[in-house]
């Protein structure tokens, strides 16, 4: 008797059990992890496939390449001035926002949604065209700068510009975001009172207290600016972007390869964001 | 007219010019940088090649069929894919958050989403060369196993249906990104209450979460409307340019006047800026709304 009662009392278990299993809840979890790893699955299967006995070959080839390296390291380079800049310009206008300065909250934060508006592809039309004439003292004809657009450090002053516009919505709303958590206006107080100087408040004080914001913005723009096509191509810059894609005209492997590998560099930006900030701030765009 | 709740001892000091000072670099750089080059495109819009104000560009937009195509299939395939994308997303983050999987998937999710709305562009349309291309993986594995062939069935990767599968790869993740913490923001009282009154699943959500989340969804899908719309470089690197959005088109137009007409071109860079602030003044209009009910 009794154990047949278990018996009925564990089905009955069971079955609530089963009710209450979320088969929709996994159906849709499980056709999403397929839409999102079958590509890159058959990205990295088909980067194998050239040469069975040397199933790395693609891999070794595309790193072979001098201007692989060449256009990677300008890549590079680029995000890295392009955070160290736009640290240097947003830091201090959010501090002196938060500080001094409420009233320009909104306008700022408008300026900062702007690349939404204005996407990539229509600022370099403009950026051309604005920089492709050469500047001259206003109400005369003399011309004191060549156009920027044709001469090297040109380009790459409004190439660095261009990655600033589109980095700064995210670089600007992750300092501000750290800047809320912080006490500002005490810290500032205490500098001043031991005799600190504005230079030495913002990279002795304020940078070292919002560096997990700061990081997770530079991150973000360094997975824009590393694989950016639209600027560098139209700019005529030979960046990792512009690279990849003239690769992917005339070979099938080591574009593939080199598509897996910036899809890894991605991956680890965005873990380490995960890391720093425990899930804030992770989207961009601009494809 | 705030002036008069201001605490006495919080009074801020007069702000002069000089504070304004502080924040000056930065607008130094979005007028040279931002605005000057977003300007010049409206101004040379409303200019015949004279040098003379004119509506004429503009009344072309709505005239010349390449760019009336251009700018229907870029709405197309936006409209498209925010929907696909947003129901996906929607379900992915459903399923996470309300849905009864186990907690430690959601991490899992919300990483992998991030990297995927961040993974476009030339790499992604590679990868999906690789995957659903005359030669791609899924294309071998459905006709050698299922003995199904895609192409023969009229499907074509680098057609407008392939490149809007491909445009959801970024879209459903940012729609995930945006909806987990919407969902989050349902409160565990409404449902209760709900079935206190003798709601079934279906009236809950029906009656009370979806009206709640509306605002918050429509929202999103607004946001990837506007993030396919003015997508560039995964079509282009796709297609080669074939399928001609208005993106490609304003490409085409900075490489070389196609038009044959260069205010023409200034005027379609002008209207795709436009239906962006559209879409995101709608955007902005909608989270204030949800902001009601969700925090």
């Amino acid at each position: 008797m009794a154990s047949s009662k278990d018996r009925k009392v564990a089905e009955m278990k069971f079955i609530n059990r089963l009710r209450k299993f979320p088969f929709f809840a996994w159906l849709w979890f499980l056709l999403g992890a397929l839409y999102f790893v079958l590509p890159l699955l058959a990205t990295f299967e088909f980067s194998l496939s050239w040469d069975p006995a040397v199933p790395f070959k693609a891999y070794q080839r595309a790193f072979e390449d001098v201007r692989f390296w060449r256009s990677f390291i300008a890549s590079n380079v680029f995000a890295i001035i392009t955070i160290i800049a736009c640290i240097i310009l947003v830091v201090p206008t959010a501090y002196w926002i938060r500080l001094r300065l409420p009233q320009a909250r909104r306008i700022v934060e408008f300026i900062t949604l702007m690349p939404f508006v204005v996407p990539a592809i229509i600022l370099v039309f403009g950026l051309i065209r604005v920089y492709s004439t050469p500047f001259t003292i206003p109400f005369t004809d003399i011309v004191f700068m060549k156009p920027l657009t044709q001469f090297k450090a040109g380009t790459n002053i409004l190439i660095v510009a261009g990655y600033m516009v589109l980095a700064m919505p995210y670089m600007y709303r992750s300092v501000d975001t750290g800047m809320r958590t912080v006490d500002i206006l005490t810290l500032t107080e205490a500098a001043q009172s031991l005799g600190a100087s504005w230079f030495v408040i913002i990279t002795r004080v304020i940078l070292p207290n919002i560096r997990s914001a700061l990081l997770s913005g530079a991150l973000l723009t360094f997975a824009i600016v590393v694989g950016e096509v639209i600027l560098a191509s139209f700019l005529g810059v030979n960046a990792f972007g512009p690279y990849l894609f003239l690769l992917g005209q005339h070979r099938a492997y080591e574009p593939a390869a080199l598509s897996f590998v910036s899809f890894l560099l991605t991956w680890i930006a965005m873990g380490m964001i995960q890391l720093v900030t425990g899930g804030q701030n992770q989207t961009a765009g601009g494809h | 007219m705030a002036q008069t709740t201001v605490p006495l001892k919080k009074t801020p000091a007069p702000t002069n010019w000089k504070t304004w000072l502080g924040v000056a670099p930065f607008f130094l750089f979005a007028i040279l940088f931002l605005f000057l080059p977003s300007m010049r495109l409206i101004t040379a819009s409303f200019s015949s090649p004279e040098g003379n104000f004119t509506l004429d560009n503009i009344r072309q937009l709505f005239t010349v069929p390449l760019i009336v195509n251009a700018y229907k299939l870029s709405i197309q395939i936006s409209a498209i894919t925010a929907l696909g994308g947003g129901i996906l997303g929607f379900l992915l983050a459903y399923a996470v958050t309300v849905g009864g999987l186990p907690k430690s998937l959601r991490p899992i999710l919300m990483t992998f989403s991030g990297v995927a709305s961040n993974f476009a562009g030339v790499p992604l349309a590679f990868a999906f060369v690789a995957t659903l291309g005359r030669q791609g993986f899924i294309t071998h594995v459905l006709r050698d196993y299922l003995g199904v062939d895609l192409y023969s069935a009229g499907f074509n990767l680098y057609s407008f249906a392939g490149l809007s599968l491909v445009y959801m790869y970024f879209q459903f993740p940012l729609m995930v990104l945006i909806m987990a913490p919407a969902l989050d923001g349902l409160k565990r009282e409404w449902r209760e209450a709900a079935e206190n009154l003798g709601a079934t699943t279906t009236q809950y959500w029906l009656r009370v979460a979806l009206p709640v989340l509306l605002p918050s969804i429509l929202g999103a899908m607004i946001l990837l409307f506007g993030n396919a719309f003015g997508a560039y470089a995964t079509a282009y690197a796709l297609t080669g340019g074939r399928i001609g959005i208005v993106t490609i088109q304003i490409g085409a137009q900075i490489r070389g006047d196609v038009l044959y007409n260069p205010g023409l071109g200034y005027a379609m860079a002008v209207g795709m800026v436009v239906i962006m602030a559209i879409s995101l003044a709608g955007y902005s209009w909608l989270q204030a709304k949800t902001e009601r009910w969700l925090r």
